[in-house]
């Protein structure tokens, strides 16, 4: 596998953020600023029924008297939520019959990026969903899927043909109130995925969705839902890029996932956000809330991220293990370079009888960079016989980055058990000596490290992304080494 | 094949190596031994160019070439190859990824096409069985967890799999027993023909015993005071390097 590796990071040494481009568009957008107006136009543009209006009014006006949270690990510049547009949308002509209809510039855009949305172009039975700025414009595979029951679509329509779902889930695992971003998120998100899986239902091919922010001064909100029924399974992918620009692009996320009665989720982000200039200018404020419950007996939730863009990442996916016997699953690497900042981690939270969770950290600072991990594990006085396993492993390049641990246990019962490891390590001289002397440069050296010490990660995502994953890697590292 | 004029190198301001003359022929294997701190490990270190070693006067030609200019990568790309007495843990990079990323590197330098993964792991076995190896070894992290015998072996292995022009085994005997010391050591021997050369430092002779050298050299306080043949090697082990000291 390697020597692959080290010919695609060969390939890319001279790249920086190859994702930067902007394209042309003629797109429709929302002036700056944020009000109660702003809410109720957004909802009316997407023509939202009166119910879900009245749920993202009382989300807004639950924000408004919330502030940002402070107790992460960063450094966050004032935002003012007021110079940010909250819609923007590429101009549709008509009505979208077929994929043959979306503007060419969209598709080349998607084509330019590896994003498979053209059917015959098919890739690895993967099904995308693709969302440009604030809107879905593509969704591939529906038909094919609908036939086993599988509902692929993007969460504005799912709020239109499947009120009762969304009525009976959306905000059941992120209430509206959450947090600061999520509030914001549930108040203005435009668009996103929504995924059911019916009953005994294994989904046949991978799901995606890929994110696109392309306008400026615009924010991305986007809200995806998942509902794994009794017994059934997904795949879930996310990717995401942004083009060059000077200023800080906020995105904030919110991710419910929902696994009944022996349902299993697996959900992985490769998260490749504009991370700003090697001076630290511009980059996204990548602020995402992203939750899944495990509801049922025997239900398994598994996230996998792999953090390689963004200026800054505050980012926790939790478990909620309530169902007997539930699994959650966190794997996660984090890659920090430059002046780009991380604090992330996840929470499980036991609930149900042996419930079990495994967290998998692994955090990579490069230059003068700051990554933390903060981690919850918490074992409610009724999860009889819970079982947590947390390895955090830090690997510093360079003398100019911090990487931090946080790590929280919040035990109330005494049959569980909880274990915690920890690392720190550095690519150390002897190692880079020792590689180079069997013919193999410094930065293969050091790709080969870090992908060694990421492993554990790679392993647990599908196929492509782990390719994916390791390219990115690569171009993170790019000028690690002096 | 190898030239060392005048060799004069310090590390961290310290001079250790006074004037290094020594010359090596294809096929033959020289030893240099020495009591600890007479500059035996930094020679190999410098002939492979690590960075924490500054020749400070001298030159070293390779192959009709001064490789003072050539980074440790370039050098080991001309074949020259070190096993080490202390070899690095990777965790997580497995030793078939590592040795075949190894191996493409020198084979490109050949100009020869990347190795394909039936030939690579045929040549692979062949060399593993020749240091009596388990098959699990290819899938395990590069030296991590690995015995002290293990590692050496795993040096060896390296170098018959890379094929150098010039092998420096840098204490190869050392933290091994008796069986592991013949297993070693036939590894080496299997590698040997007349086009290449060892260069062996070594404290003791009971290596000796085994790749047997055609010439001894003595390194004492960074100057070889002693060259001779295999025969020099059991007379310091009976004498002791006082003798030659002295």
């Amino acid at each position: 596998m390697s020597e692959k590796d080290n010919k695609i990071i060969k390939d890319l040494t001279d790249n920086e953020y190859k994702w930067g481009f902007v394209t042309d568009i003629e797109s429709e957008s929302f002036p700056k600023g944020l009000d109660e107006n702003t809410v109720r136009l957004l909802s009316q543009k997407k023509g939202e029924p009166e119910w879900m209006t009245e749920w993202r009014l009382k989300a807004f006006h639950a924000w408004l008297k919330m502030k940002e949270p402070r107790w992460a690990n960063l450094k966050i510049p004032p935002y003012d939520y007021q110079d940010l547009r909250y819609y923007s949308a590429p101009v549709k002509k008509e009505k979208l019959e077929s994929l043959s209809q979306v503007d060419p510039e969209l598709l080349k855009t998607f084509e330019k990026l590896g994003v498979p949305i053209q059917e015959q172009k098919r890739l690895a039975g993967v099904a995308v969903d693709a969302v440009f700025d604030s809107v879905s414009v593509a969704t591939t595979f529906r038909e094919s899927l609908a036939e086993k029951g599988i509902i692929f679509c993007p969460i504005s329509e799912a709020i239109k043909e499947y009120p009762d779902l969304i009525k009976k889930y959306l905000g059941s695992v992120v209430p509206y109130n959450d947090n600061f971003y999520a509030t914001l998120n549930s108040a203005v998100f435009s668009d996103g995925s929504f995924v059911y899986i019916p009953n005994d239902v294994e989904c046949p091919m991978e799901l995606s969705t890929y994110f696109r922010i392309n306008a400026q001064e615009t924010g991305q909100f986007e809200r995806t839902l998942i509902i794994a029924e009794e017994g059934s399974y997904v795949s879930y992918l996310e990717g995401c890029t942004a083009p060059i620009r000077d200023e800080n692009q906020l995105h904030a996320a919110v991710v419910e996932l929902i696994a009944l009665d022996n349902a299993e989720i697996k959900y992985s982000t490769v998260q490749n956000w504009y991370p700003g200039d090697k001076e630290g200018k511009g980059g996204i404020y990548n602020f995402v809330t992203k939750r899944g419950i495990c509801k049922g007996k025997n239900s398994k939730i598994s996230w996998s991220q792999v953090e390689t863009g963004s200026a800054i990442t505050w980012k926790y996916p939790a478990c909620i293990l309530k169902g007997e016997n539930s699994v959650g699953e966190f794997y996660s690497v984090a890659i920090t370079n430059n002046f780009q900042q991380a604090d992330t981690g996840t929470k499980m939270i036991h609930l149900g009888k042996n419930s079990k969770s495994t967290i998998v950290s692994k955090g990579i600072s490069v230059g003068y960079s700051n990554n933390s991990y903060r981690g919850l594990v918490k074992v409610h006085k009724n999860a009889d016989n819970a079982r947590n396993f947390s390895q955090c492993d830090s690997m510093l390049i360079g003398d100019k980055c911090g990487a931090h641990t946080f790590p929280y246990l919040e035990v109330d019962n005494n049959t569980a058990i909880v274990e915690h490891e920890a690392t720190t390590s550095k690519v150390s001289d002897d190692q880079i000596f020792y590689l180079n002397q069997r013919g193999i440069s410094t930065e293969d050296a050091v790709n080969m490290i870090v992908n060694g010490f990421c492993k554990d990660v790679f392993n647990k995502l599908p196929m492509e992304f782990a390719a994916e994953a390791q390219k990115l890697l690569s171009i993170s590292l790019e000028g690690s080494v002096g | 094949m190898l030239k060392i004029k005048n060799l004069y190198a310090t590390v961290e301001g310290k001079e250790i190596l006074k004037g290094i003359n020594l010359e090596i022929q294809e096929g033959e294997v020289h030893a240099i031994m020495g009591p600890n701190g007479s500059g035996k490990s930094t020679l190999a270190n410098v002939l492979a160019g690590h960075n924490n070693y500054k020749v400070t006067q001298g030159e070293i030609i390779f192959e009709g070439k001064n490789i003072f200019d050539l980074s440790v990568e370039e050098r080991a790309k001309e074949g020259i190859f070190l096993a080490f007495q202390y070899p690095v843990e990777i965790p997580g990079v497995t030793n078939y990824s590592f040795l075949k990323t190894a191996l493409n590197e020198i084979r490109k330098q050949n100009n020869l096409e990347e190795i394909d993964s039936k030939e690579f792991m045929d040549l692979l076995n062949k060399k593993m069985k020749i240091l009596d190896m388990d098959d699990v070894f290819i899938q395990r992290s590069v030296n991590q967890g690995f015995s002290g015998g293990e590692k050496k072996r795993n040096e060896i292995l390296q170098l018959l799999m890379l094929e150098p022009k010039l092998a420096l085994l840098d204490e190869t005997d050392s933290g091994l027993d008796i069986d592991a010391l013949k297993i070693v050591s036939n590894g080496v021997n299997v590698f040997r023909n007349k086009n290449n050369a060892v260069l062996a430092v070594t404290h003791y002779q009971r290596l000796l015993n085994y790749i047997v050298p055609d010439f001894v050299h003595v390194l004492s306080k960074g100057r070889i005071i002693k060259s001779g043949g295999k025969e020099l090697a059991l007379e310091l082990e009976e004498k002791g390097y006082d003798w030659i000291k002295g």
